[in-house]
Formats: C-alpha cells, sequence, structure tokens
C-alpha cells in the first residue's frame, strides 16, 4: 500500500480521536469533581444530537452556529439534573448512585425511541459531504470542523477550571470536600455548576458528532462505553487525558484497521486499554491516589 | 347414620352444569375455538431494539393489507401484534403469549434467530407458523408440520443471486476483471461472504474487508476499499453501513463501476431519502417482487396510498403475502382449527402474488422453492428492476454516474 494510504488513515484516525476526545470531556470533567460516574454520559449526548437535528430540521439551523447555544441547554439541564436528583445520592453508596444512572439512562433512550422512532435521523448541511484535498490527504471537512471544536471547547475548559474563582472553587471542592466545606464554598451549588458543565461539553460533542453520524436513540449506550474506554485509557478526571485519550484510541482502531482487519479495530481499542490498566491504572494522565 | 344419595346441598343442577360450561369455555385453551369470523393472527417482529426500523418497515406490509384481501374475496384477518425487541428469548416468550391470547396463527418474524425461536414455538404449541423474512435453511429441515416458509433460505439466495449478477453482466455487455469485497462480520455476513467465495465468481477478489456492523466510522475500511483500485465493489451489509459506505465514497471522492450488494440496506427508503442523488446507481441482489404482476400494481398503489413518501420493498411484499398465505389457507381451511390450517398452508397454490417467481407453493418441508431474486436498481430515489428479463421494468445503466458528477 502506498504512504499517501497510510497518510490519510492517521489522518482520519487523529480526526475521529479528536472527536472522541470531546465526547469524553464531559465525563472525565463530572467524575473529576462530582465524583459519580455517569453511565447515561452516551445517552445524554444523543439528547444534544435530537436538539440538533430538531433545529435542523425546523429552522435549517447549522449546528455549527447551534454549538454554544444547544451547549447551554445541556448545561441548565445537567445543573437541574445534579441539582434536582444527582445532589440526594451524593453521600448514598455507590451502587444506588450507579443505579440511578443507569435508571436515568434506559429512560432517555426509551423517551428519545417514543418521541422520535428508531429510524436514524441525518444532518445534511452543505458541507456535509466536502473534503479537503492536501496533496495526497483527504481530509473530511465535518470531522475537520469537530475536531477544531473540540480543541477550542478544550481549552476554553482548561482556562476556565484553571483562571476563573468558580474554576478555582470547583478544584478545591475536588481537591478536598471537607476542606471546601469548611472554607464556606456552596459545595452542592459547585457541583450542579460542575454537572452543567459536564453536561454542556456533552451537549458541544452531541451537536459536533450530528455533523458526523446519524443520529438514532440507541446510540447513547454504544457511546457510553466508548467514552469509558477513553476516560480510563487518558486518566479520569483529566481534560487533557481526556482528549490524548480520544486520539490514541482514535488512532488505534484507524491503523489496526488498515494493517489488520477492520472487524477487529474495537478488539485492538480494548487492548490499548487493558495495556493501560496494567502498566499505569491511573490512566495516561490521572493522578494516582493513595 | 345414613344419608341419602344425592342429598348434598351442593349438588350440580342444570342452571349450575350451564354456568360451570360457560366458565370452562372461556378458561379454555385459546386453541379450542368455534370456526367463523376473523382468523386471529399473531404478527411477531422486531418492532424496537436494534431491529426496530426493519420490524417497523415490515409492519406497513401488515398495514395495507386487509382492502386488498377483502377485494380478493379472502376472509378478514383480526392482527395480534408481537414484538420480539430483537431479541431471540423475547421472540420466544412473545410468541407464547400471543398464542395464550388466543391467536391462531402467526407470522414473523424477519430475523433468522427470533423466527427460529417463533418456529419451535407454534411447532410445540400446534399452531400454523407462516414465515416472511427469515434464510437460515435450518428452520424448514426440522420436519415441522405448523410452520411454512416464503422467503428464500440463503442457499437459494446465493444461488439466485450469483444467477442474476451474471445476468446482470450480460445485460452490461461487460464481466469485471476485479472487485473489492466489503461485508458485516456477523452471522449474515460471514455467511455469505463463505458462499459468495464458494460460487467461483467471474472476477478477482483483490481484497476482502470485514467489519462490525455496528460500526460508527468506516472511513478507513473505504479508504482500504479505494486502494484495492477494484473495478467494482460487493458488499453484504445492512442499512447503517450502507450509508456510512455512501458518504464516504463520496467524501473520499471514488466511484467503483459498479456496486453490488448481496443483501439489504441499499434499496431501504431511508437509504434513499438520506442519500438523495447520492443513493443512486447501486444495484441490490435481492428477493423482490415483480412489477409486471398484477397484485404488485394494486399493492403498490395501495402502498403509495398509505405511505405517498416511501418505496415499496422486500419487506413490504413478504409481509403482504405472508397475510395472503393466512388468509388464503383460512378459506380453504374453512375453519381455523390448526391442524386443518396447516395442512391448507401445504397445500397453497397461489400464482396471483407479488414476489418474483412462478408463485406461492410449499414443498414437503413447508419451503417456496419457486422464489427468485431480483436485480434492483436504485434510480431517481426509486428502485427499478433490471433482472431478470421477465420481471425487468428498466434498462441498467453501467457504469455508475460519477458521484462527484451529481448535481
Amino acid at each position: 500500500m502506498s504512504l499517501a494510504v497510510y497518510l490519510n488513515v492517521v489522518v482520519a484516525g487523529v480526526l475521529t480521536g479528536l472527536v472522541y476526545g470531546l465526547m469524553a470531556l464531559g465525563l472525565s470533567v463530572i467524575f473529576g469533581v462530582v465524583r459519580i460516574v455517569n453511565f447515561a454520559h452516551g445517552e445524554m449526548m444523543s439528547i444534544a444530537m435530537y436538539i440538533a437535528v430538531v433545529l435542523f430540521a425546523a429552522f435549517h439551523l447549522d449546528p455549527l452556529v447551534m454549538l454554544v447555544p444547544i451547549a447551554a441547554v445541556m448545561f441548565v439541564f445537567g445543573y437541574v439534573l445534579q441539582a434536582g436528583l444527582i445532589n440526594p445520592f451524593i453521600t448514598r453508596p455507590e451502587h444506588s448512585q450507579f443505579l440511578l444512572v443507569v435508571a436515568l439512562a434506559l429512560i432517555i433512550v426509551n423517551t428519545l425511541l417514543i418521541i422520535f422512532g428508531p429510524d436514524a435521523q441525518t444532518i445534511q448541511t452543505s458541507y456535509a459531504y466536502d473534503s479537503f484535498q492536501l496533496g495526497p490527504v483527504i481530509v473530511d471537512a465535518s470531522k475537520a470542523y469537530a475536531a477544531a471544536a473540540a480543541i477550542v471547547v478544550t481549552v476554553a475548559l482548561f482556562a476556565f477550571f484553571r483562571f476563573t474563582l468558580f474554576g478555582k472553587a470547583i478544584r478545591a471542592c475536588a481537591d478536598n470536600y471537607t476542606g471546601a466545606l469548611v472554607i464556606g464554598l456552596d459545595v452542592k451549588r459547585l457541583y450542579a455548576l460542575t454537572f452543567g458543565i459536564g453536561a454542556a461539553c456533552v451537549g458541544a460533542a452531541g451537536t459536533m458528532m450530528s455533523l458526523i453520524t446519524d443520529v438514532t436513540p440507541m446510540l447513547g449506550p454504544a457511546y457510553t462505553l466508548l467514552a469509558f474506554v477513553i476516560v480510563i485509557t487518558g486518566g479520569l478526571g483529566s481534560m487533557a487525558g481526556a482528549l490524548i485519550g480520544g486520539v490514541l484510541i482514535g488512532l488505534t482502531e484507524a491503523i489496526a484497521g488498515l494493517l489488520f482487519t477492520p472487524s477487529a479495530k474495537t478488539m485492538f481499542s480494548f487492548a490499548i486499554l487493558v495495556l493501560v490498566l496494567l502498566l499505569r491504572p491511573q490512566g495516561i494522565l490521572g493522578k494516582r491516589t493513595a | 347414620m345414613h344419608r341419602k344419595p344425592f342429598a348434598n346441598p351442593r349438588r350440580i343442577t342444570r342452571r349450575t352444569f350451564t354456568a360451570g360450561v360457560a366458565a370452562a369455555a372461556v378458561a379454555a385453551p385459546a386453541i379450542v375455538r368455534a370456526a367463523g369470523g376473523p382468523l386471529k393472527v399473531g404478527v411477531i417482529l422486531p418492532r424496537s431494539g436494534f431491529e426496530a426500523g426493519i420490524g417497523q418497515d415490515c409492519q406497513r406490509g401488515v398495514d395495507i393489507t386487509p382492502p386488498i384481501l377483502k377485494s380478493l374475496g379472502l376472509p378478514e384477518l383480526t392482527i395480534m401484534n408481537g414484538d420480539t425487541e430483537s431479541n431471540v428469548n423475547t421472540a420466544r416468550e412473545h410468541a407464547e403469549k400471543l398464542v395464550s391470547d388466543g391467536a391462531q396463527l402467526l407470522i414473523g418474524a424477519f430475523d433468522s434467530g427470533q423466527t427460529t425461536a417463533v418456529a419451535q414455538v407454534a411447532e410445540q404449541k400446534g399452531i400454523p407458523l407462516v414465515i416472511n423474512v427469515g434464510s437460515d435453511p435450518q428452520i424448514t429441515e426440522q420436519g415441522y408440520k405448523f410452520v411454512v416458509r416464503n422467503f428464500p433460505t440463503v442457499p437459494m439466495l446465493l444461488h439466485d443471486e450469483f444467477a442474476e449478477q451474471m445476468e446482470v453482466f450480460s445485460i452490461a455487455g461487460v464481466t469485471p476483471k476485479t472487485a473489492v469485497f466489503l461485508h458485516v462480520n456477523d452471522l449474515f455476513g460471514t455467511g455469505m461472504a463463505k458462499g459468495i467465495h464458494g460460487m467461483k465468481p467471474p472476477y478477482t477478489i483483490v481484497e476482502e474487508i470485514s467489519y462490525d456492523p455496528g460500526a460508527r466510522d468506516l472511513s478507513v475500511e473505504v479508504t482500504k476499499a479505494k486502494a484495492a483500485n477494484a473495478e467494482i465493489m460487493l458488499v453484504v451489509g445492512r442499512l447503517n453501513d450502507a450509508m456510512l459506505l455512501t458518504r464516504e465514497m463520496v467524501k473520499q471522492r471514488w466511484t467503483p463501476n459498479a456496486i453490488l450488494s448481496w443483501g439489504p440496506g441499499w434499496y431501504e427508503n431511508q437509504y434513499t431519502k438520506t442519500l438523495g442523488k447520492l443513493s443512486d446507481g447501486p444495484i441490490s441482489l435481492v428477493p423482490w417482487y415483480d412489477p409486471n404482476k398484477k397484485l404488485t400494481k394494486t399493492l403498490q398503489d395501495a402502498f403509495a396510498k398509505k405511505f405517498p413518501d416511501l418505496n415499496m420493498n422486500t419487506n413490504h411484499v413478504y409481509t403482504f403475502e405472508a397475510l395472503l398465505i393466512a388468509a388464503d389457507a383460512y378459506k380453504r381451511a374453512g375453519s381455523s382449527d390448526p391442524k386443518a390450517l396447516a395442512a391448507a398452508l401445504h397445500a397453497t397454490h397461489i400464482t396471483d402474488n407479488v414476489s418474483i417467481g412462478p408463485g406461492i407453493m410449499f414443498d414437503a418441508k413447508g419451503q417456496n422453492i419457486g422464489l427468485k431474486c431480483g436485480a434492483v436498481q436504485n434510480r431517481g430515489g426509486k428502485q427499478v428492476t433490471v433482472a431478470p428479463k421477465e420481471a425487468a421494468n428498466a434498462k441498467l445503466e453501467w457504469p455508475m454516474k460519477s458521484y462527484q458528477n451529481r448535481t
């Protein structure tokens, strides 16, 4: 096979990986602070995807333009969800939290199924089939836009947590729950804010994903699993780790598909996960806990 | 102490006897029913789960059937809906429930695994089953007395699709020398792949690429296929991957001379609706309807009236024919007695039908061996039949128009 084929596959793998990273980012943020393992992650993303689909079908609003508004809607959804439903479970045993979010996931999937039916919905933008030719490399335009959005969102999120007072307060909660309470931080409100931010990331990811994949209610569970593989590989709770994990998984799948057989792509991404768990259990950029 | 015979105050009177008989009739097994009235037909399909789209597509075939049966002078059917939830165990449970709720005949279940489970229930309970779609050959090799199938088995499909492929090459006046072969890696895909290799095709398969049916991204697969530089692309897949592959081919600026699909996906409504002009060109080798048959026109009219935005396809046709078979057998049996119905089903001889082939008749195993596949090409968002010659209603377009030149 020619070098051009390898180049094309590597570029496609990196772009897909960046989008995967954006998708996993919200999961990492939520777990890093609230310590809730959000098993409804993919399902929440499918809500954002359906919002994008409905807005496009009804008003022809481009998902790229709707990225911020949809993220804002998902922020409110996440905030309300944490404040109203998840906060009472924060001090309960982990299995109770687990059952709560799994139940939430089931409700979301079936509600979407009732409202939209099982058929796949698509967003056909004017650039849906565009690609850029850069020498021998052909770059998928939608994936390139989604990958760029992934980088921008990650940088913005990093800046928020690093340089804003709210961000610092949230990090304080994540570092020391009791200490945060002692210095007078409204931890529950900050948890709700964090869940909202995580949900907004999910909203941004879902909006971008709606450009590159068909939307069905059954997408959720598959994306939840993928997000877990990525954040565990990159380091649960690490934002940069989510992005690196995404790229690693995307690249591994692409190269494995080219060199071996595409039907074994997922096997290779799970092999990476197992390797990381064996050699660096906290993930590539995760912090080791005592 | 002496007791008079029949002195028990709870003795059976004429009134209690009548009440008892009435209660027993209500509680009796569902199978024991009087003849007459509509036949209760349990239609079990994957209406939810990962095959929900196809199950609901089959349901459209059910929705348009009643007035056509009436116009053909066939008895009325009462439809009872069952959902396999795309799961074999649930298929079994729901088939049992349909029977206990009074279904006198079952129809289903699209997926071979689920159909196998429903067939086992039908045979155990002694309730006839008409298979609408399901191609695992083993189902009709079990010696079942209550099961008939009006759909080709995998060997029949392979044999006939191969013949249709050769006819397509003959019409095109071109026999390709090289092909790239993409297929899903599930039971259906790998089974078909083995069969295609076994057929000794006239071209060399320069690259075989198998992929996961749940794949979210097929860019690598298309890059690999494009790099193979083959004349045509063979594909065995489903709707989701048909759409993903087409999109990737457009983005990667690659159009083979022909796309030959040996399975579903490429002719489905969602494919044509979603991809618009980009859906034109692929040829599907599939069990199909004969557009020149009289009943086909009736069915097409009814379908167009009820679903104006959709094209009629295999799912609708074979589900309709399953109901036609049921109503025809009920009329000839003159009773809902399961044994009489099963005997009538085996004696079916319908020549005024819709699918390609001589008609509907079953061999001793309950299989319709006269069914034929068609070569169907997407054109202008619709499907036209290009082969076999006797069922063709359009000329073949070969090679495919480049994706880059479609405005």
